[in-house]
């Protein structure tokens, strides 16, 4: 799977407001469970996540252990210009990941 | 002998009393505080916010929620962030959001683990500096965390 799952509709009027649905693939690892051994597994959670789009950060989310594994995000934004949407997210290992989609607005 | 009883029933009474006045859990004092930082002390007022989430859920390790405010988003008057907390999981904390007038649309939705039946609540920080708050109890028959 790759690093995120990504709904967001290719072609959107100006003006419309739509909605940007991700899956990001990450095991979202509480911190409260144990392997075979007994030994704690660290955690290792997506602590932040932004979307910019037209030059600007339109969305940004902080979330917890309580976020479900493949954590699901959605949210809607107003469709200003043709251009790229980039998605970036860190987990606790200070793993970086990154995605893009370029996105036409008509009209 | 007798003042030997006398004192044993001092001791009883003084430890029952104890668990008595001990708070149930500690939990929803952990949750308020959570609240309490992301609101800076204020108190949020009910309303404004709908917290969309089933009242029954099977599985505790994804439960979807979402939380929509009844407010406009423009440069003047928008909502800034929302959070949502829980009850009883480990930590209070679920997911913080911030949200700009470009949103369109106060919404947003995720997906998140239930350690077991609790309460959620969801807060919404507006632009003028209010804070708004709408809570759910979630029934949850198979919590999360009980996997390994």
């Amino acid at each position: 799977m790759a690093n995120a799952l990504l709904d967001v509709p290719g072609t959107v009027k100006k003006g419309e407001v739509f909605t940007v649905k991700l899956v990001l693939s990450h095991i979202m690892e509480t911190g409260y469970r144990r392997d075979i051994s007994g030994k704690a597994i660290p955690r290792n959670i997506v602590r932040w996540f932004t979307c910019s789009y037209g030059g600007a950060e339109v969305f940004r989310a902080e979330f917890t252990q309580a976020v479900a594994a493949n954590p699901f995000i959605a949210f809607t934004t107003i469709a200003t210009a043709s251009g790229p949407m980039r998605f970036a997210w860190e987990d606790d290992e200070g793993v970086k990941y990154a995605e893009e989609i370029d996105l036409t607005v008509t009209g | 002998m007798t003042g030997f009883r006398l004192t044993r029933r001092a001791v009883l009474a003084g430890a029952a009393l104890a668990v008595t006045l001990r708070p149930a859990s500690s939990e929803p004092e952990d949750m308020a505080a959570a609240i309490r930082a992301f609101t800076g002390g204020k108190t949020p007022t009910p309303g404004k916010v709908l917290l969309d989430v089933a009242p029954l859920v099977e599985n505790g390790n994804s439960v979807a929620v979402a939380v929509s405010v009844d407010h406009p988003m423009t440069a003047a008057a928008y909502v800034s962030s929302i959070a949502i907390f829980n009850e009883k999981n480990p930590q209070p904390g679920v997911a913080t959001f911030h949200l700009t007038p470009r949103a369109g649309r106060a919404w947003v939705a995720t997906r998140m683990r239930m350690a077991t039946t609790q309460h959620l609540t969801a807060v919404a920080a507006l632009s003028d500096g209010t804070y708004w708050a709408d809570r759910r109890e979630v029934i949850v028959t198979i919590a999360a965390c009980t996997e390994e």
